[in-house]
């Protein structure tokens, strides 16, 4: 007799680490049962996120056994060993609050951190515990204010000239020195080059998991543990990620995926400041020098906003309406496979099969009609418009908006219309 | 010089799917390659080697089939080709593929010390680009993400440029070190005949739980902190909205960007002080 595994097993492995007799192990991504060693304790079935684990007709029904009650043993079954590891309690006090580290470079914030002290605002109320924000490097008076404007409770502060250009190594300790002492549940940090260059680092430091890029985030209302949710495999599917047991849960998240919060200010809060415990000698690397680029030199595929070119749009004097476009959004111009062979850009701007894949917060194509070794490359775009004199082109399929109408107006008018809302400049 | 690759090898990504009926992964008849990330950082590897002299390593974890990768890899000019390989390893998150590698590099570090590793900035089945910072932790090395360029590389450092989302950042770090790189770092070779036909023949060494130490706690299912609770299939595009602009392009590009600023697609500027 063993327990019963039905069809949808997604090979998460949740109930091999459950399994006190490992009786369950994981085969060509489906988990498969040794009915030698299953209890039938029923362990498994609880833990399943996709509920295909029962238990057979006629089984003991045990009652949960919520407390470690010993599990009624068949004769010969190998005792459940008991569980080591305690698991700290979701939304308990020993591992309590949201954090979310904001990214501080020469002198800006990234946006994405403001963004996520709006949705950690609502984890944080729906588990009911504090916001906090985390600000490392150097001189960053003037950011904590806003900080506390854009709503967190609580501002952790490490100044340090050592962190006055953003170095993994004297950032992770800054962080994790944070962590250690103040034990927050939940960490969150833009997706952006540097909180996927230093997330990791301190993941591994604390031996926590960690969800890169999520696009969706939520607290499960059975558990009280973060749900993340991020595209993988290209894009072509999602997935949804738990880290139970080990604290904090870690995510970084998609830039200009969650609202910007209001700003409210005046709002105050306690203001920690701890002290970063490295010196210059033990930092392994320098920064020599920066060389700033434009929204033009970005690299496509972390680009939030791209303007798309085909051979549609014709001559390089049309490609100019498009590239002034591009220039009023802050948008990076790619092209097709033809847009490169026509001598526009150069084939590190190709966007598709034989280019880069890309998943932009916005996609305008121009002139493109949509060919489908275009579309694989950017289908999983989050909105797409597109903008073609052929209302049958391909491309319309795949558009959230499409304008049917010649570029050489249609670009133009997009341009003035932009810039008549965006009198700021860029948006970024 | 010892250059260490670290190589995966994943499912074409652009084929994979979600099966509507089952609700699981669509893995099958889905060919295998070498994580392009990965292919550049190789290539990076042997161009540094033919510059400096030394040997590359190559690292691989998978399973038995992963050998034809690895031979696949070492027609490109590679040395020596490791593959960690058993059940033991599987259902590993980033976490502990990392403590697996690292396991494996230190290793290969006792006869050879390892000066510089090299890994692709991220493996196109999982994008989480965690895997290559979780070993330079692990090795204690400076880590050097999204590197598209190598300046230097003597004895002591290597200087490169790295690309962030503001331009780029010209930054050494002391050896031993690790970088993680861009597609843009290089052109991959063709591999000559000879190297091919002398990989053909080639036997990646195979290292598993009774070779090296490994801490059972950190790895597979067990030594992995996340697990996935659910996998479904993004809802499927069909097209929009769809205006003429041909009479009125001025009344069409109003209506879109007002649908844009509705939608919080664009947003005004409101993040940077």
């Amino acid at each position: 007799m063993a327990i019963i595994i039905g069809p949808g097993c997604i090979g998460c492995g949740a109930c091999v680490v459950e399994c006190p007799t490992e009786a369950l192990e994981l085969a060509d991504g489906v988990v498969v049962v040794d009915p030698e060693k299953c209890t039938e304790c029923g362990d498994c079935i609880e833990v399943c996120p996709s509920d295909v684990l029962s238990l057979p007709a006629g089984a003991k029904k045990e009652e949960p056994t919520e407390e470690e009650a010993p599990a009624e043993e068949t004769t010969n079954a190998p005792k459940p060993k008991k569980k080591e590891k305690i698991v700290p309690v979701a939304g308990g006090d020993v591992w309590s609050g949201v954090w979310v580290v904001a990214e501080y470079s020469r002198g800006e914030v990234a946006p994405v951190s403001w963004e996520l002290l709006g949705e950690g605002k609502k984890l944080a109320d729906d588990i009911g515990c504090e916001l906090a924000c985390v600000i490392v490097g150097h001189d960053v008076e003037g950011v904590i204010p806003e900080a506390f404007a854009y709503g967190a409770e609580k501002v952790y502060v490490v100044d340090d000239p050592i962190l006055k250009d953003f170095r993994t190594e004297p950032y992770a300790v800054a962080v994790t020195d944070l962590i250690r002492k103040y034990q927050p549940e939940i960490l969150l940090m833009g997706a952006t080059a540097m909180g996927r260059d230093v997330f990791p680092v301190i993941a591994t430091k604390m031996k926590t998991g960690l969800t890169a890029d999520c696009t969706v985030l939520s607290i499960d209302p059975k558990t009280n543990l973060l749900l993340q949710t991020r595209p993988a495999f290209g894009g072509n599917i999602m997935a949804t990620i738990m880290c139970r047991k080990e604290r904090p849960q870690m995510a970084t998240v998609r830039p200009r995926v969650m609202a910007m919060p209001e700003r409210i200010e005046g709002r105050t809060g306690e203001i920690v400041r701890e002290e970063l415990n490295m010196t210059e000698d033990e930092v392994l690397t320098k920064v020599i020098e920066f060389i700033k680029g434009d929204a033009k030199s970005i690299f496509l595929d972390k680009a939030e906003i791209l303007v798309a070119v085909g051979l549609g749009v014709g001559s390089k004097r049309n490609l100019a309406l498009c590239e002034e476009l591009a220039e009023t959004i802050g948008a990076t111009i790619c092209g097709t496979r033809g847009a490169v062979e026509a001598g526009w850009m150069t084939h590190d701007r190709q966007v598709g099969q034989t280019g880069v894949t890309v998943r932009p917060k916005l996609y305008i194509a121009i002139g493109i009609s949509g060919a489908i070794q275009h579309l694989v490359g950017m289908e999983t775009s989050d909105y797409i418009i597109a903008i073609n004199n052929d209302p049958e082109a391909p491309i319309f399929e795949v558009a959230n908006y499409g304008i049917v109408g010649d570029l050489v107006d249609v670009v133009p008018a997009l341009t003035a219309e932009f810039n008549k809302r965006l009198q700021h400049g860029v948006a970024k | 010089m010892h250059f260490v690759v670290c190589l995966k090898q994943v499912p074409d990504s652009s084929e994979v799917r979600i099966d509507p009926v089952t609700n699981t992964l669509m893995r099958e008849g889905v060919p295998s390659i070498i994580n392009p990330y990965d292919a550049h950082a190789l290539e990076e590897a042997i161009r540094l080697k033919e510059k400096v002299g030394g040997k590359v390593t190559i690292v691989t974890m998978g399973p038995p089939q992963a050998k034809e990768a690895l031979r696949k890899a070492m027609s490109f000019g590679a040395d020596r080709a490791v593959l960690i390989s058993g059940r033991e390893f599987a259902g590993s998150d980033s976490l502990a593929t990392a403590y697996i590698l690292t396991q494996a590099i230190l290793k290969i570090n006792e006869t050879e010390p390892v000066d510089l590793v090299l890994c692709g900035k991220e493996a196109i089945d999982g994008d989480t680009a965690q895997t290559g910072p979780g070993i330079a932790t692990r090795l204690g090395f400076p880590q050097l993400t999204y590197v598209i360029k190598v300046v230097e590389l003597n004895e002591d450092s290597i200087t490169v440029h790295r690309k962030l989302e503001t331009g780029r950042e010209v930054v050494q770090a002391k050896l031993p070190a690790l970088l993680t790189v861009e597609k843009e770092l290089n052109e991959i070779r063709y591999a000559s005949l000879p190297n091919v036909m002398k990989a053909a023949s080639y036997e990646p060494e195979i290292v598993d739980a009774k070779t090296i130490e490994f801490d059972p706690s950190q790895m597979g299912l067990k030594g992995s902190p996340t697990s996935v609770s659910k996998i479904f299939a993004p809802p499927v595009r069909s097209g929009g909205e769809k205006v003429d602009g041909t009479k009125d392009p001025s009344g069409a590009a109003a209506q879109v960007v007002e649908k844009l600023f509705q939608e919080n697609i664009i947003m005004q500027k409101g993040g940077s002080r």
